[in-house]
């Protein structure tokens, strides 16, 4: 067959650019600076500092997750409850942020936190005491919320508008409450759409130096912190890479997740 | 009684349909209107000013950091939808396993995390011996664009009848003019959409870019995000307003473009 050949040009390339650099990473993550073959690297992650950082993303990317699906999945109800259909606008007005660029989203939350920003400005405007709300962790979380949101609202809507309304009216007629149908219907109907929701909301918040770098200051250090500095300022990419690897074990387990949960790519954000 | 309740329950959804609304929006409108601001202070409206505007336009940086993301954009955009497309008849075409392994490559740089794919690429173009700058940005944006373009045309190349490629071929068409003729046409709706949105995401990406950039060139999300670690200048807001609009206008038309038919899949 010749149509197969027209795969070339992008197996080269993809061969190239993202199989190879992923192989990179593990060599330098598990060599040294002469090439001796050394796990250090990746033991680094249990030195107090790198520890805390990586507690610290943990941490709070799990709390942006709690509250990413606590928010998104009434919306999302609501959205499908309208019966408006997919690909309309009111649910489009909803997903679009995603699409944005994110270090302008950040931007603008730094700009209404701030010390001198909007919001103390209509605090002292009112007469009330500015509050320090920038450099925090909450800052961080509002953050990874904001900028994460609609990639947890998406997923779950898609799966929600396949269920079938007569499953939903046959557990009412039968006598279920609103909370017995949400929670023996609805919620295991969803899975698919819950776990791409909460790998797409985690992996991004816990691997950003973003959100953490503007909202965070310089004080808290999250794990992608500790990376991006190894290679743009510490260069040392051996122990960069080393942290990476120990991220990409996070990775590999949401993408086992989606793979395990999500096998129709129901949820998939695309 | 029950009409009440529902009425009750109506409105409870609406109000949090608009809460919703104004978390995501207000931050983004905040940032346009302090664009506007005519003083420099964000807590402080000195009156409606295009000034920022006007200095932005005036910066050489700013300009050249802006030739050098629609340059990057277009040419990743229109590379990734050449390799894409091609790519997508192929995989097409293939048996079950095969295909799955292809889409499962093309799956690695959407579910991988940003930070590692920018990461493995700027090691990559060191322990190739490429010096980091123009060259390696647009390197960068076609390899995570060609799995976004894979993804608009398969839907598309699955709606497409076989038989009418495969009859174009028996009343003596090359494969070439009836692929011109026949395949092209059903699937360009795909292959538009899938060009905008590579487009957009070159345009949108910061994370790769800042690893595979190097000293000495800006796009403009680098050029934002160096400027505000030293310190917020208002003509970033001016910039950012006009990255948000026509980002918009982008998805919006992507979206809802005309030619585009609602699939349900």
């Amino acid at each position: 067959m010749r149509r197969k050949l027209l795969a070339g040009p992008y197996l080269i390339w993809m061969i190239g650019f993202i199989i190879i650099p992923l192989v990179l990473i593990a060599v330098y993550g598990l060599t040294d600076k002469n090439g001796a073959v050394t796990l250090a690297n990746v033991i680094a992650i249990s030195t107090p500092e790198h520890a805390k950082a990586l507690w610290l993303s943990l941490e709070l990317s799990f709390v942006s997750t709690v509250i990413c699906l606590l928010l998104a999945y009434p919306l999302a109800m609501i959205l499908r409850k309208r019966n408006i259909g997919r690909g309309s606008f009111i649910v489009f007005i909803f997903i679009l942020p995603m699409w944005m660029n994110f270090l302008l989203r950040t931007l603008a939350w730094q700009s209404l936190l701030e010390k001198n920003g909007v919001i103390n400005g209509i605090l002292t405007f009112l007469h009330l005491p500015p509050q320090s709300l920038i450099n925090t962790a909450g800052a961080i979380v509002l953050g990874m919320v904001y900028n994460f949101l609609p990639f947890m609202v998406l997923p779950i809507y898609n799966v929600l508008c396949k269920i079938d309304d007569n499953i939903i009216n046959a557990a009412r007629d039968l006598g279920a409450s609103f909370w017995q149908t949400l929670l023996f219907i609805w919620i295991p109907l969803s899975v698919p759409g819950i776990i791409s929701g909460i790998t797409m909301v985690f992996v991004p918040a816990l691997t950003t130096f973003v959100i953490s770098n503007l909202l965070g200051g310089s004080k808290i250090l999250l794990i992608g912190n500790v990376i991006e500095q190894e290679f743009t300022r510490g260069s040392n990419w051996h122990l960069g890479s080393g942290l990476s690897l120990v991220l990409m074990v996070f990775i590999l387990i949401s993408m086992a997740l989606i793979a395990k949960y999500d096998k129709n790519g129901e949820g998939t954000t695309f | 009684m029950k009409i009440l309740k529902k009425r009750i329950q109506y409105i409870a959804e609406n109000f949090y349909l608009v809460l919703i609304l104004i978390f995501l929006y207000a931050p983004i409108a905040t940032l346009m209107v302090l664009s506007f601001n005519g003083s420099r202070s964000r807590n402080q409206w000195g009156g409606f000013s295009l000034q920022w505007y006007a200095e932005m336009f005036d910066s050489a940086s700013i300009m050249a950091a802006l030739q050098n993301t629609l340059v990057i954009a277009l040419v990743s955009a229109l590379v990734a939808t050449v390799i894409g497309t091609a790519a997508s008849i192929a995989i097409n075409s293939m048996r079950q396993l095969p295909k799955t392994i292809m889409m499962g490559i093309t799956n690695i740089p959407m579910l991988n995390a940003d930070i590692v794919t920018g990461i493995s690429l700027m090691l990559a173009f060191i322990a190739f011996g490429i010096s980091l700058g123009f060259k390696t940005i647009l390197i960068a944006h076609i390899t995570f664009n060609i799995p976004y373009v894979i993804l608009s045309v398969m839907p598309k190349l699955k709606q497409t009848n076989q038989s009418a490629y495969e009859a174009a071929m028996d009343l003596g068409a090359t494969p070439a003019y009836a692929f011109y003729k026949v395949v092209l046409p059903d699937i360009m709706p795909g292959v538009l959409s899938g060009f905008l949105l590579a487009f957009t995401m070159s345009l949108d990406d910061f994370i790769i870019t800042h690893f595979t950039k190097g000293a000495g060139i800006n796009t403009l999300s680098t050029l934002i995000y160096s400027e505000v670690r030293r310190g917020i200048k208002p003509s970033m807001y001016a910039l950012s307003t006009i990255i948000f609009v026509v980002v918009l206008t982008l998805l919006i038309i992507t979206n809802f473009a005309p030619n585009r038919k609602k699939e349900e899949h």
